[in-house]
């Protein structure tokens, strides 16, 4: 068997967070050769086509955001091509295009998601088509209905449950991290398979676990490969880091903003400062700027099962979900004097309340801004994380969607003198190279394949890998076909006799010195596979077996009696056959196994004699 | 295959299967019924109860006043109650390789068999079950710890003494089995050798089996199980409901294709409709606050009260009872009210889609925001400040022997406005109230069992056609009440194999096939030949390897290439695979073929079976019969060769 492997986007510059989340906006890239990530990956094992993930690329306003469908069928729908898809998680490079495949191109199949990903996913799709089609006004797009439609063909997973998705295609999904309800996926057909790894964190953070798999063997495995050569410091040090830089802040008396995505990242970080203030006892507030919050961290609540061990151990006595500490924002507050620390959307600051939050408080030193994951190229985090300390303000894009007094501060600040501290602090769940190769030991594939990742870092991991495990590694481009040739074992129904009597012969324990030859006849009838003792074949077959049988005539020269001459070849045979069954039989015969040796004389000269071996045609012939 | 019925509880049950060199227990169901024998342990010095009399036989010859008190003419065990284990000796259970557990009920006696038998296997339960499970386990040790007997009665238990017993002490089974509850600590360790599993998880024992849960529809968690080779299937079927609660709905079609379903834990209320109960259970309780009385539900503090609170939910406004408080009574009982909050994944349908949104999939969460139900761990505490009459009270044991409803029944036992209503279908409610008698309060029995009846269970069974059942004694002959009700048993074809405590069954299957493996190499060195339209053959010479119960087939080693001494005297080393040689040769073709080979001088000869044939100028004699052909030739290895491969060509 082997696989095709459609791939149709490579190169991600770590989206690490979903970019539209709740009220947050599109933010139109700026220039071309930016990437962020789509990813769309087709499998086709033992006959089967398989669709992972189903993601839109934020880089794109056009056609081009969605995966390129014709790929499968130029004309039609997708149904009766594809068998299955599944989606690993909730982020829009991954899920955001599901709508479109389903409701516009066309497809009635299964779509597969864990509960988390199916509750959370409509949310996000429904968002992002508010912002696209009310806000931006286009046309051609998915509606409300059909992300309804869409939903109502999703069958939700469980962790390890085997569903069969028919006779012969089965899916398991693993915990992989990264956010709340992602999973890995192990998709197999007869004896070949395939994990997905979607994107997944191989260590615990303060409130999910690590991604974990069995030692399932996999022909391939498929693993993103974000941080392809990172090696990243310990988590520990890096929330030390985070919680000084935010300690000495609010000491000095400033303002701290940390943009942030409502889902995901914000709910580590919540955790982190509320235990953090509980702990030093500090009295300046925490806001939390999003009304939507309280949704978020129900759905943190209600899926508390897929948290990490810690959280799902003490919520009865304390839900982590449930802040003291951290209270709702309200945009007035931004002007309170005193030190304060603000979460406020999105993560990016490229619209929103985050950016509103910025402009004011970015003239003053004292005043912080921490950046915990990624920027696209174009946006003010990006900016301000490159050391640009004057921002020019381009409100084209933004203009529209603002109200009149906003606007007007929007032009106030035309020209921005960025005094502010600024930070950068990784905290994306993604695993790194490190994180990569643990997995490949967990699951010991038989090759490689790396997607989601720059080309230059993924090829120094794919040499790493080669080189460790001595296995094959793939790193298809946009759009490539990779096809890897499996070879599967052959699974046959052995009749427990001749088993049982192979074992039996066998001994306890093998011997590679001597190794047993089974003999046995594989009957194929339709799709069975049955191997069995030739008797028994022949017995339900209803054959007759034929013998076939040799007789040797060698003549030899020997002046002894037949008896004698017999013995003697006996007590030869017996010297040089060490560890055959020799029998010299009464009635004038040496059996050695099976083989039957018989002297005469000759008529004419009593000195030659005549011997006569006599073997069946199912010996095997002795080794001297 | 064998199976030990290590308890005789249909729906507590303990049973150990013997499969394919794995050692499998179904279950770990602690029959709790003894505590029936026992007095109740109140929490607080009750006046009633410490002057009960003593138990002196008629005769006056046995005096056993210090252990058995008398009350409304029932003898009570004065001492800490006990729990009838499952059976220990009918088999050795080190050997326990697996414990599969079904549900949270089905899992209380664990720690007695891990602790305590050297036990070093794996217990498989699901999240839910292990979670409520430990809670319930957390329970009974804090009902017990907290009101400490010194007091361990053991005369009573005397065979010779026990006999002259009033019933029903004096029927009393396996009484010097009878075990106190374990510890805190023995709960501990005996839940950390619980691996979890998911609903249809596949999971492989040792290569030789595979196990799996399915949704069982009872309970949170609760779950069936398929054990099965890739020839043999076994089911396991415990606890199960078609009913729709708040569990996922029951995985039916994945039991089809059993060799054996080993069925338990059907209904124990056969007559009682769940949802009449539940109405009764309503209208009861609405009565009984209208005129002033309270209401006390001993029940577990998880499963049907869950249904309960949903049901009041609803009919709290329409019943005018929106200013009654409902108080939950157990050490548990926030935990229990968050746990169940929790488990989208284990939940039914229409409770998922209220997580999506995202909301608590149970009302109670409601209940408790609006302060129309408070829970509290026991009647010690707040809940004393607290609390105001009329109220309901949901509060265990439902044995009434310990817990916080002890305290209730002799509260208001004295009263006929209160009404004390059983809801759980595990205690006769007569024996329950035993020692409380005489009892001035209402009693109300709504037992709610929503396991399986005979009538769900015989549809099920002809829709899944397992080839045999094996199921509790009990199961196959009609309630001892109710003899005439030849509906209230299992009749099948063939009959079902009854168990019962202590039995061995054989179970009826005889295993013919075993997968194994052949490598691709060897596989492609195959040669099948078809013998009839659709059947093909090929002879397979292998060297079998054995490891961890999978079997793989490789290709037999290359012969060593070492130099022959005397290369025409021996015959040659042959390896090669031997075809099967069937059918007979037939004459015509068979002399064209000689002829093609150049052997045209053949005299043929008629014999009674067939013919012989004489090769003239090789010296050959080939006798050809129907099932045979012998060839008899000098010894000349190029002759046989072509021979033997026309002979192959047939």
């Amino acid at each position: 068997g082997c696989f095709l492997l459609l791939w149709y986007n490579s190169q991600l510059c770590e989206s690490n967070e979903c970019s539209f989340i709740f009220n947050t906006y599109l933010f139109p890239l700026q220039g071309a050769g930016q990437d962020v990530g789509r990813s769309c990956i087709l499998v086709s094992i033992g006959g089967k086509n398989i669709m992972l993930d189903c993601g839109m690329h934020m880089g794109y306003n056009d056609d081009r955001r969605f995966p390129d469908f014709s790929y499968i069928t130029q004309n039609g729908r997708l149904t009766e091509f594809l068998d299955c898809v599944i989606i690993s998680h909730f982020h829009l490079d991954h899920c955001g295009a599901l709508p479109y495949m389903s409701e516009m191109v066309g497809y009635d199949g299964p779509i597969y998601m864990t509960h988390p990903t199916k509750a959370i996913c409509p949310i996000l799709l429904e968002d992002f088509r508010k912002i696209t089609v009310d806000k931006k006004g286009e046309t051609n797009f998915f509606t409300s209905q059909m992300i309804k439609d869409c939903m109502k063909k999703v069958i939700p997973l469980n962790l390890h449950q085997t569903v069969q998705v028919d006779d012969e295609l089965e899916i398991k999904a693993y915990y992989a991290g990264h956010v709340l309800g992602a999973a890995m996926v192990h998709i197999k057909v007869g004896s070949e398979s395939v994990v997905y790894t979607g994107d997944y964190n191989m260590t615990p953070d303060r409130h999910l676990g690590a991604a974990w798999i069995d030692k399932c063997r996999p022909d391939i495995l498929i693993s993103e490969s974000t941080y392809a050569t990172t090696i990243r410091d310990s988590k520990r040090c890096r929330e030390r880091d985070f919680l000084k830089k935010v300690h000495e802040s609010i000491e000095r008396g400033g303002k701290v903003l940390i943009p942030v995505f409502a889902l995901g990242r914000a709910q580590e970080l919540c955790i982190l400062l509320e235990t953090f203030w509980e702990r030093m006892n500090l009295k300046a507030p925490i806001y939390f700027s999003t009304g939507l919050t309280e949704k978020a961290n129900h759905y943190y609540k209600l899926f508390i099962t897929w948290t990490n061990q810690k959280i799902r151990k003490t919520f009865v006595q304390r839900n982590m979900f449930e802040f003291k500490h951290i209270k709702a924002f309200d945009r007035s507050y931004a002007d309170n004097p005193g030190p304060m620390v603000v979460f406020a959307t999105p993560g990016m600051l490229h619209a929103g309340q985050s950016l509103q939050i910025f402009k004011k408080w970015a003239g003053n030193e004292k005043n912080m801004v921490i950046m915990p994951g990624y920027c696209v190229q174009g946006t003010i985090g990006h900016k301000i994380l490159n050391g640009q300390r004057k921002l020019e303000m381009e409100g084209r894009a933004t203009v529209r969607k603002l109200s009149f007094t906003f606007t007007l501060t929007f032009f106030l600040l035309c020209n921005l003198d960025v005094k502010l501290q600024v930070e950068y602090m990784s905290f994306s769940a993604h695993a790194d190279a490190k994180g990569i190769m643990q997995l490949i030991r967990m699951a010991e594939p038989r090759n490689m394949l790396l997607v989601h990742g720059e080309a230059v870092k993924m090829e120094f991991l794919k040499g790493k890998i080669e080189q460790e495990f001595s296995i094959n590694c793939y790193m298809p481009a946009n759009g490539e076909t990779t096809t890897v040739t499996t070879n599967p074992s052959v699974p046959v129904d052995i009749s427990l006799n001749l088993l049982k009597r192979e074992m039996a012969l066998g001994g306890p324990l093998p011997d590679p010195k001597k190794p047993r030859t089974m003999h046995g006849t594989l009957i194929m009838k339709e799709n069975s596979l049955k191997l069995v003792s030739s008797e028994q074949a022949l017995k339900e077959l209803g054959l007759n077996e034929h013998q076939l049988r040799f007789t040797c005539r060698v003549q030899l020269q020997d002046p002894h009696s037949d008896p004698d001459t017999l013995h003697r070849i006996y007590t030869h045979l017996k010297s040089v056959l060490k560890g055959y069954t020799i029998q010299h039989l009464p009635d004038g015969t040496v059996m050695v196994e099976s083989i039957v040796i018989k002297v005469s004389s000759s008529a004419e000269d009593p000195n030659t004699k005549v011997l006569l071996l006599s073997w069946s045609y199912q010996v095997t012939f002795l080794r001297c | 295959m064998k199976l030990y019925c290590l308890s005789g509880h249909p729906t507590l049950p303990c049973n150990v299967l013997k499969f394919k060199s794995t050692t499998i227990m179904l279950d770990c169901g602690l029959d709790t019924t003894s505590v029936l024998n026992f007095l109740p342990l109140p929490l607080v010095h009750s006046p009633r109860l410490s002057k009960l009399p003593g138990w002196v036989s008629k005769d006056g010859t046995i005096n056993l006043e210090k252990e058995l008190k008398e009350c409304a003419g029932r003898v009570f065990v004065d001492s800490q109650p006990e729990f009838c284990l499952p059976e220990r000796e009918l088999l050795d259970l080190s050997t326990i390789d697996v414990i599969l557990i079904s549900n949270y009920h089905c899992m209380m006696a664990l720690p007695y068999i891990t602790e305590h038998t050297g036990f070093t296997g794996t217990v498989y339960a699901t999240e839910p079950t292990l979670q409520i499970g430990r809670l319930l386990m957390e329970e009974l040790v804090n009902f017990m710890e907290r009101v400490p007997k010194a007091q361990s009665a053991t005369c009573w238990k005397n065979k010779e003494i026990q006999r002259m017993l009033p019933g029903p002490l004096k029927d009393a089974v396996e009484v010097w089995t009878w075990k106190r509850c374990y510890s805190m600590q023995e709960v501990n360790s005996a839940l950390s050798k619980v691996q979890l599993v998911g609903y249809s998880q596949k999971v492989e024992l040792f290569g030789a089996v595979q196990i799996s849960p399915l949704s069982s529809g009872y309970s949170l968690g609760s779950s069936n199980w398929i054990i099965q080779s890739h020839h043999e299937k076994v089911s396991y079927v415990s606890g199960s409901s078609l009913l729709t609660t708040h569990p996922q709905p029951m995985d039916q079609s994945s039991l089809k294709n059993s060799d054996v379903l080993i069925l338990t834990g059907l209904t124990q209320m056969p007559t009682a409709n769940p949802d009449g109960m539940l109405g009764e259970f309503c209208s009861n309780l609405a009565m009984t606050i209208r005129a002033g009385g309270n209401v006390l539900v001993p029940c577990y503090s998880s499963g049907v009260i869950y249904d309960l609170l949903e049901c009041l939910y609803q009919f709290i406004e329409s019943a005018n009872l929106g200013t009654t408080p409902f108080y939950f009574i157990s050490p548990v009982a926030n935990s229990s009210l968050e746990f169940s909050q929790i488990f989208a994944e284990w939940l039914c349908h229409n409770k998922q889609t209220k997580v999506y949104l995202p909301e608590p999939p149970f009302p109670h969460a409601e209940l408790i925001q609006t302060n129309k139900l408070k829970h509290y761990p026991s009647i010690h505490g707040d809940f004393s400040s607290e609390f105001r009459q009329p109220c309901v009270v949901f509060t265990g044991h439902p044995s009434l022997r310990f817990g916080d409803v002890v305290h209730f029944m002799e509260l208001w036992g004295k009263s006929s406005l209160n009404t004390i209503i059983f809801t759980e279908p595990d205690f006769s409610y007569l024996d329950a109230l035993a020692p409380y008698q005489p009892l001035a309060m209402k009693c109300v029995y709504c037992p709610i069992d929503t396991r399986l009846n005979f009538h769900q269970v015989s549809k099920l069974l002809k829709e899944v056609q397992p080839l045999h059942v094996v199921c509790p004694e009990q199961y196959t002959q009609p309630p001892l009440s109710q003899s005439h009700r030849s509906d209230l048993m299992l009749e099948l074809q063939p009959p079902p194999m009854p168990y019962r405590r202590c039995s061995v069954l054989n179970l009826p299957f005889r295993r013919r096939y075993e997968r194994v493996y052949i490598l691709p190499e060897l596989a492609n060195s195959l040669v099948p030949s078809e013998i009839k339209p659709g059947t093909s053959v090929a002879t397979v010479s292998a060297v079998l390897h054995s490891k961890d119960n999978k079997h793989t087939l490789q290709p037999p080693p290359a012969p060593p290439t070492k130099k022959r001494k005397r290369v025409i005297e021996e015959p040659p080393v042959v390896l090669a695979p031997k075809p099967l040689l069937s059918g007979a040769v037939p004459l015509e073709a068979f002399l064209a073929t000689l002829q093609k080979h150049g052997i045209s001088e053949v005299k043929v000869e008629e014999t009674a079976d067939g013919h012989i044939l004489h090769l003239q100028a090789e010296d050959t004699l080939i006798q050809l019969e129907e099932d045979g052909t012998h060839i008899v030739c000098d010894n000349n290895e190029p002759l046989r060769s072509p021979e033997r491969c026309k002979l192959e060509g047939n």
